[in-house]
C-alpha cells in the first residue's frame, strides 16, 4: 500500500476525512418559498441568469457609436475577429458571417457558465448540471436543422441521411447510422462533453479542497498539506483553461454542424 | 480480479454485521474505477498521436497552423468524448 492512502486512512480514523457525497457537490437548495413552482430558483439558475446578463452586457456595451474603439469595444472587436477568422473562417467558410452572433452568444454563454467554477463564493459551474448543456445541445440541433431547411429545403433530411459516393446497397446500412449520428448523437455528445468535463473539474477541485482542509491539522500530516494545496492552485488554473477550451470546442462544433447544414456534400 | 470474485472475497472477509449493501458498494466502486481506467486508455493514445501529428504538421508548414489547430481541436473533441463517456459511466456506477 502506498503512502498517501495509508495516511488518509489514518486521518480518517482521527476524525478527519469526510468526502461529501455527489448530491452535496452538485445539488443546491432552492428558495424555500418558491419550492416546487415553475419559477423555482437556486444557485444553478442564478449562475445561468448571471451568464445570460454578462453575455448580453458584452453585446450591449460594445455597441458604441464612436469610430475609435475603447473599453468593451476593444474586447468585442478582438472577439469578433477571433470568431470570424478562428472559428467561422475555418469551418463554415464563405457565407458563414451571418451566423457569427449565434456562435458568439453560444461561446460567451458557455464560457461564463463555466468560469463560475473558479470564481470565489460561487465555485460551481452551471454546466455541471445536465440541464444547461443539454439545453444548449438541443438549441444547436434546432438551429442547424433550421439552417439546413432554409438553405436546402426539405431535401436537407435526405441529404443528411444519404451522403454521396456510397455504393447503392450500402445505403441500407449507412442511412440509419447517418440519421442517428446527425440528429441524436450530435446534440447528445455536445451536451455530454461539456457536462462531463465541467463535472470532472468540479470534483477534482473539491477533492483537493477537502484534502487541504483535512490535512490542516496539528499532526505530522500537515507536512503533506503544501503539496495538496499547490495541486489545488494548479487545478484552479487548469480549470480556467478548460472553461475557455470547452466554450471554444462547443462553438467550433456548432459552427461545423451549421456549415454541414449550409453546404450539402457533393 | 473480476467483480464477482471480488464480491465473493468480500462476502467471506466482511464482519458479520456488514450487509449486502456494503459488499455491493465496494464492488460498484471497483467496477467504476476499472470502467474509467479502461475508458481512458484509448483516448489517451488517440489524443497523444493526434496532437503529435498536428505539431509535426504545424512545424513543417507554419502557414497552415491555423487550419491545423482548428482541425486538431475538433479531433480532440471527438476523441475525448469516449473518455468522458467513461467518466459518466463511472459516476453512474459509483453514485446511481
Amino acid at each position: 500500500m502506498s503512502l498517501l492512502p495509508t495516511l488518509l486512512i489514518a486521518a480518517g480514523e482521527g476524525g478527519g476525512l469526510h468526502y461529501p457525497s455527489i448530491e452535496d457537490l452538485v445539488e443546491w437548495p432552492g428558495i424555500p418559498a418558491w419550492e416546487g413552482a415553475f419559477y423555482d430558483f437556486n444557485k444553478i439558475a442564478f449562475i445561468n441568469v448571471l451568464a445570460v446578463i454578462l453575455t448580453s452586457m458584452l453585446f450591449i456595451f460594445s455597441d458604441t457609436k464612436s469610430l475609435v474603439p475603447r473599453g468593451f469595444r476593444n474586447l468585442a472587436e478582438m472577439a469578433v475577429d477571433f470568431f470570424d477568422k478562428g472559428i467561422i473562417g475555418q469551418t463554415i467558410g464563405h457565407g458563414g458571417e451571418k451566423y457569427l452572433p449565434f456562435i458568439a452568444s453560444i461561446f460567451f454563454f458557455v464560457f461564463f457558465a463555466n468560469i463560475f467554477e473558479v470564481i470565489p463564493l460561487f465555485h460551481m459551474p452551471a454546466s455541471a448540471r445536465m440541464a444547461t448543456p443539454l439545453f444548449l445541445g438541443v438549441l444547436t440541433l434546432v438551429f442547424f436543422v433550421a439552417v439546413g431547411l432554409k438553405h436546402q429545403g426539405p431535401k436537407y433530411f435526405f441529404n443528411a441521411c444519404f451522403p454521396p459516393g456510397v455504393p447503392k446497397p450500402l445505403y441500407l446500412l449507412v442511412a440509419p447510422i447517418e440519421f442517428l449520428s446527425t440528429f441524436i448523437v450530435r446534440p447528445f455528445s455536445l451536451a455530454v462533453r461539456l457536462f462531463a468535463n465541467l463535472l470532472a473539474g468540479h470534483i477534482l477541485i473539491v477533492t483537493f479542497g477537502v484534502l487541504s482542509i483535512t490535512l490542516f491539522t496539528a499532526s505530522a500530516l500537515v507536512l503533506i498539506l503544501p503539496f495538496s494545496f499547490l495541486m489545488l492552485c494548479a487545478m484552479v488554473g487548469f480549470e480556467i483553461m478548460v472553461s475557455f477550451l470547452q466554450a471554444y470546442v462547443f462553438a467550433i462544433l456548432a459552427a461545423v454542424y451549421i456549415g454541414g447544414a449550409l453546404h450539402p456534400e457533393h | 480480479m473480476s467483480v464477482t470474485q471480488t464480491l465473493a472475497t468480500i462476502a467471506q472477509t466482511l464482519p458479520d454485521g456488514a450487509g449486502v449493501d456494503d459488499a455491493q458498494n465496494i464492488a460498484a466502486a471497483q467496477g467504476a474505477g476499472m470502467a474509467y481506467g479502461l475508458a481512458a486508455i484509448g483516448p489517451g493514445i488517440g489524443i497523444g498521436y493526434l496532437v503529435g501529428q498536428s505539431v509535426q504538421a504545424m512545424a513543417r508548414q507554419p502557414e497552415a497552423a491555423g487550419m491545423v489547430r482548428t482541425t486538431m481541436f475538433l479531433g480532440i473533441a471527438f476523441t475525448e468524448a469516449l473518455a468522458l463517456i467513461g467518466f459518466v459511466v463511472f459516476i453512474l456506477l459509483k453514485f446511481a
